[in-house]
């Protein structure tokens, strides 16, 4: 660490800041404005500062409306992610390492069923008639399988990436100490894949915390509601309360801030866990 | 498994469907593989790890896509079908803004991409350095990915208004004049979306980008060090080369999705003014919303083989290139 | 080959054995005390929710054992999309309301719909409105809400100021137009940012349309008639006229329906073509905004043509899922919201944006102007239907089509042959002969 390595360095974090403030604040700074302001100031779509900065009102409106509906989007939306990307991860990881691991006469036809997930977009009706005929049409499991499903592809295609990186070597160790297939892949390879785990929970929490289409048509009703849903409470075709709208779209982005923020540490220690590998 | 198959290593076949494969580790371990009993493969990799993810994949994708495709070849009101054979293609093939959005959807696709590879690349490399303020950056650039589709479009909308908004202001400010009309202007609305196309889904390669260069070991990078190699013979000899996969997995995931891109268009301009932005997934989404149900539904098929058409051929191009790096 | 409920056949051959068939028992949500609960479901506007959630609160005080319960869906085209998803899976509610005329006709009413032909509430309806929800020889729905007008709004103190009169040609509008336009005003607002508002001069010039060739609809229904011909293509023409002429607000390009209204209201635009919904909305721009804003029907070129194009308000329909006791129960329902009760009770909820299609109906007297101005047409018989109550064919893209035209892309002549190809389409789709 010497001074002359340090000034471009300083360099790059300074014109990172300035840039980044320009091309990624600014938007922000508009959704923040238009979270305060009133509905007919906010009616204009002006970026502006607020005349009245009533930022906390609008908050506790939009949470209070339609009878608390926000509330319970959130529990919805939070049992809804929370199980579906375990799902999706830990199904998808297996079958990303076993394809990765195993030469298989099954591995291209996996391959295309997974590209196929990628770029194929989902058929709502036949799906409904589908979760009828099972039973779990209009069910929050229903919906958690629908995600996973959804999920897998992406799931697969990037862990299978890294898999690839891990040696070999440290399968046969520990086969030769005595593991099983679920203990050779859950205690040994699993913790190794950390950072794409991560990445890949925080990518598809998004995914599926933001989704709205397939709650929509796979579990309707306002008891049902997901969080993505409220914001049609103030969209409407003659008048939408634009202030209420963003401030919506606030309180249901922080928490994917927050965790995004707690998770990233954790791709940063990948780097540590990184090591073992050479 | 015959004996043919456990004489080759797994990983090095040419004609993988994915571009998963490239490892440092890898290529040091060849002869521990070629010496490896069939049995050890079965054991440890047991293929019913598959069948936990295909039981709920199979039933709830694969069979209603299946019965989805039947319904392209009818013309189908959701309460009936009628069987009309190819009908549904040659209509959707003749349709007046095809060609057009098809345009769209190849400029939209390709320059998102290739955007979201290099600038993502380029933030990795920079927020994977103990730069000042990296926590900071590496949320803000990741933020938009998190904001709903509805959110961005409404955002830059006003924006980009040509007489209201800030960036227009900021324009006549420096050149005098009325700015152009970013989303109202048919020749670069197009242009402009590619922009904030890039801008939300950047944050997205950047963290993969991240994952990779971060999964690359340190001595690599101490090794290169001792020898002195300066900032860009480390970046083009070991980043660029070593995370490789990832690059991979953001071409194909960015490309896919940005030739299947309709949230944030729709959201913005939907597919206007007029015809100018429209994408394929725009117009399928149209004809969906009229009710044309079979039509769509061929629409989605026509896609889905553009689609498959690209990004097959490059897959495969990006595992041979994987191969001789 | 046609067959009915397709997709249960699919799935069974489809889906892999073994997986249990269990049927979806979404069972019967009667009251414990043995009265009927009813579900309706009605789109999210604040109109609809409003006036739906009156009628119901009015209904079940009234009598007789039932109880309507109000549910809610999205609005616009994902709303069209949810109401035949759950039409076609069979888990629609008990009673729905959704749009009369060609939307109605897009359900398959006979397939999906219980008729109420014979009941003898519908000799309460308003011919207009039974012909607007009738399929086939069949009728299907009673109306919630009013009818609305789409015509031209127009600010009454930039008019008194300018010392202008109602245009009742064409000619006489576009005079009236450079009038404005040298007082340093806006003459016709227009609004892309909300793309369907763009379609209001080609959509309400349909009482030209009939007044020149009565037939015209028919003959459109049945591949005869032509948007790219004399007399359609007028509203296209009319539109690309307009702009033309440079008599649009600068920024029609991207502003929006709300902006649009406030600069009717504020008078920096004097004229919007416009459909009657959104009174309610301009309303509460300004103290008087009810008052000075009028609406008249968008001329044509004769005098003796001028009226107002009219659209019928939504239904409310009964699915073919509704059966037993709760399909007598939906059709008690139905028979009370024909009546006059069920009109006084939404006259309460939400301030009415036209006359009634129930016999006996009245209006309250303190309404907006342009309600007594749409109320004036009814009256005096000078109103024609909207076409899509006359004919079943809309094309999907009429409203970026108009966009076009309204930005100077696309000439009018192109703009509408470009429109009767898209509605080929939807030809197709509904079957219909001679296509």
């Amino acid at each position: 660490m010497n001074s002359m390595r340090r000034l471009p360095r300083w360099l790059v974090g300074g014109s990172g800041i300035l840039i980044t403030t320009f091309v990624f604040i600014i938007p922000f700074l508009f959704i923040i404005t238009m979270a305060a302001k009133g509905e007919k100031e906010a009616g204009q779509l002006r970026f502006s500062w607020p005349e009245n900065f009533q930022l906390w009102d609008n908050l506790v409106e939009v949470i209070q409306s339609r009878d608390y509906m926000l509330v319970r989007a959130f529990v919805n939306s939070a049992i809804l992610t929370v199980a579906s990307v375990a799902g999706m991860v830990v199904l998808g990881s297996m079958v990303a390492f076993v394809l990765d691991r195993r030469r298989s006469k099954l591995n291209p036809l996996i391959n295309t069923l997974v590209l196929a997930g990628l770029i194929i977009p989902p058929a709502v009706v036949p799906t409904i008639w589908v979760m009828q005929s099972l039973g779990i049409f209009k069910t929050l499991f229903g919906l958690i399988l629908v995600e996973i499903s959804y999920g897998l592809s992406f799931t697969v295609l990037t862990m299978r990436a890294f898999v690839a990186t891990i040696p070999r070597e440290i399968d046969e160790a520990a086969v030769m100490d005595g593991a099983g297939p679920l203990r050779l892949f859950f205690r040994v390879i699993f913790p190794l894949l950390k950072s794409v785990v991560v990445t890949i929970v925080v990518v598809q929490s998004i995914a599926v915390f933001n989704d709205f289409q397939n709650p929509l048509y796979f579990l309707p009703g306002d008891d049902n509601a997901t969080v993505q849903l409220t914001l049609y409470n103030f969209k409407s075709q003659v008048s939408t309360a634009y202030n209420l709208l963003f401030a919506d779209i606030l309180i249901i982005t922080i928490p994917m801030l927050v965790m995004y923020i707690l998770f990233q540490r954790q791709i940063v220690s990948g780097m540590t866990s990184g090591a073992v590998k050479g | 498994m015959s004996s043919s198959v456990q004489s080759e290593r797994p990983g090095a076949s040419p004609v993988q469907a994915l571009p998963v494969k490239a490892s440092p580790t890898r290529r040091r371990e060849g002869s521990v593989q070629a010496a490896r009993p069939s049995s050890f493969t079965k054991r440890a990799y047991p293929l019913w790890f598959h069948i936990p993810a295909a039981v709920i994949f199979i039933a709830l994708f694969i069979v209603p896509t299946i019965m989805s495709f039947y319904f392209a070849f009818t013309r189908w009101t959701l309460f009936e079908a009628t069987f009309i054979g190819l009908e549904n293609f040659v209509m959707f093939l003749a349709e007046p803004g095809l060609i057009g959005s098809l345009g769209h959807t190849l400029i939209y696709g390709f320059s998102t991409s290739a955007l979201k590879v290099i600038i993502g690349m380029a933030l990795a490399v920079a927020l994977t350095k103990p730069i000042i303020a990296r926590g900071y950056l590496r949320s803000v650039t990741f933020f938009p990915v998190l904001v709903s589709a509805v959110g961005v479009g409404l955002t830059f909308k006003v924006l980009l208004d040509q007489y209201h908004g800030v960036v227009n202001q900021v324009w006549t400010a420096i050149f005098g004049s009325d700015g152009p009309g970013w989303l109202t202007n048919p020749d670069i609305a197009l242009y402009t979306l590619i922009g904030i196309d890039v801008w939300k889904g950047v944050g997205l390669a950047t963290l993969i980008y991240i994952a990779g260069i971060t999964a690359i070991p340190n001595e690599y990078f101490e090794a290169a060090r001792v020898d002195g190699a300066g900032s860009w013979r480390i970046f083009r000899t070991i980043i660029l080369p070593l995370s490789f996969p990832a690059t991979s997995t953001v071409i194909i995931l960015s490309l896919i999705g940005g030739l299947r891109s309709f949230d944030l268009i729709w959201a913005t301009t939907g597919g206007g003014p007029g015809f100018a932005t429209d994408v394929i997934a725009s117009v399928i989404y149209k004809q969906y919303q009229a009710g044309f149900y079979g039509l769509s539904t061929a629409g989605n098929v026509i896609l889905f083989i553009v689609v498959t058409a690209i990004v097959y051929p490059l897959n495969r191009w990006l595992v041979s290139k994987e191969t001789t790096l | 080959m046609k067959s009915h409920k397709i997709g249960p056949a699919l799935v069974a051959t489809a889906v892999v054995a073994g997986l249990a068939l269990t049927g979806c028992g979404s069972g019967g949500a009667d009251g414990t005390d043995g009265t009927i609960e009813l579900s309706l479901l009605v789109d999210k506007s604040a109109q609809m929710t409003t006036m739906a959630q009156a009628m119901a609160d009015g209904f079940n005080a009234s009598n007789q054992g039932i109880t309507i319960k109000i549910e809610t869906r999205e609005e616009g085209t994902e709303g069209d999309n949810i109401v035949k998803t759950k039409l076609a899976t069979d888990d629609m509610a008990d009673l729905f309301q959704y749009n009369s005329g060609a939307l109605m006709a897009a359900l398959d009413p006979a397939g999906t719909m219980t008729p109420i032909t014979g009941e003898s509430f519908v000799s309460n309806l308003e011919e207009t409105f039974a012909t607007a929800v009738t399929q086939d020889g069949e009728v299907y729905g009673v109306p919630i809400g009013q009818a609305q007008a789409g015509g031209i709004f127009y600010n009454k103190k930039v008019y008194a100021d300018l010392g202008l009169e109602i245009p009742k040609t064409w000619d006489e509008f576009m005079a009236n137009n450079a009038t404005i336009k040298e007082a340093g005003i806006d003459p016709v607002i227009q609004t892309y940012g909300d793309t369907w508002t763009s379609q209001l001069f080609v959509l309400a010039d349909f009482n030209n349309v009939t007044k020149a060739d009565s037939g015209w609809a028919a003959d459109y229904t049945a591949n005869k008639a032509k948007y790219a011909d004399e007399p359609a293509i007028k509203g296209f023409e009319r539109l690309q006229e307009v702009y033309e002429a440079g008599y649009m607000n600068k920024d029609f390009a991207s502003a929006t329906n709300s902006q649009g209204l406030q600069m009717l209201v504020d008078g920096t635009g004097a004229q919007y073509p416009m459909l009657s919904f959104v009174i309610p909305a301009y309303a509460e721009l300004s103290d008087d905004a009810a008052e000075n804003i009028g609406l008249f029907a968008q001329p044509g070129d004769k005098l003796s043509d001028y009226g107002m194009t009219a659209w019928m308000p939504a239904g409310i329909y009964i699915p073919k899922t509704t059966t037993g006791d709760k399909l007598e129960a939906a059709k008690k329902f139905m028979s009370w919201v024909a009546t006059k009760e069920a009109c006084d009770v939404q006259n309460e909820a939400y301030s009415p944006t036209g006359p009634y299609l129930v016999k006996g109906c009245e209006l309250p007297e303190d309404v907006p102007t342009a309600v007594n101005d749409i109320q004036q047409f009814f009256t005096d018989s000078k109103t024609n239907l909207a076409l899509e109550f006359l004919s079943p064919l809309k094309g999907p893209n009429l409203e970026k089509i108009t966009v076009e035209v309204g930005s100077g892309i696309t000439s009018a002549a192109d703009g509408a042959a470009r429109y009767d190809e898209d509605v080929l389409k939807q030809a197709q789709q509904l079957g219909l002969s001679g296509w």
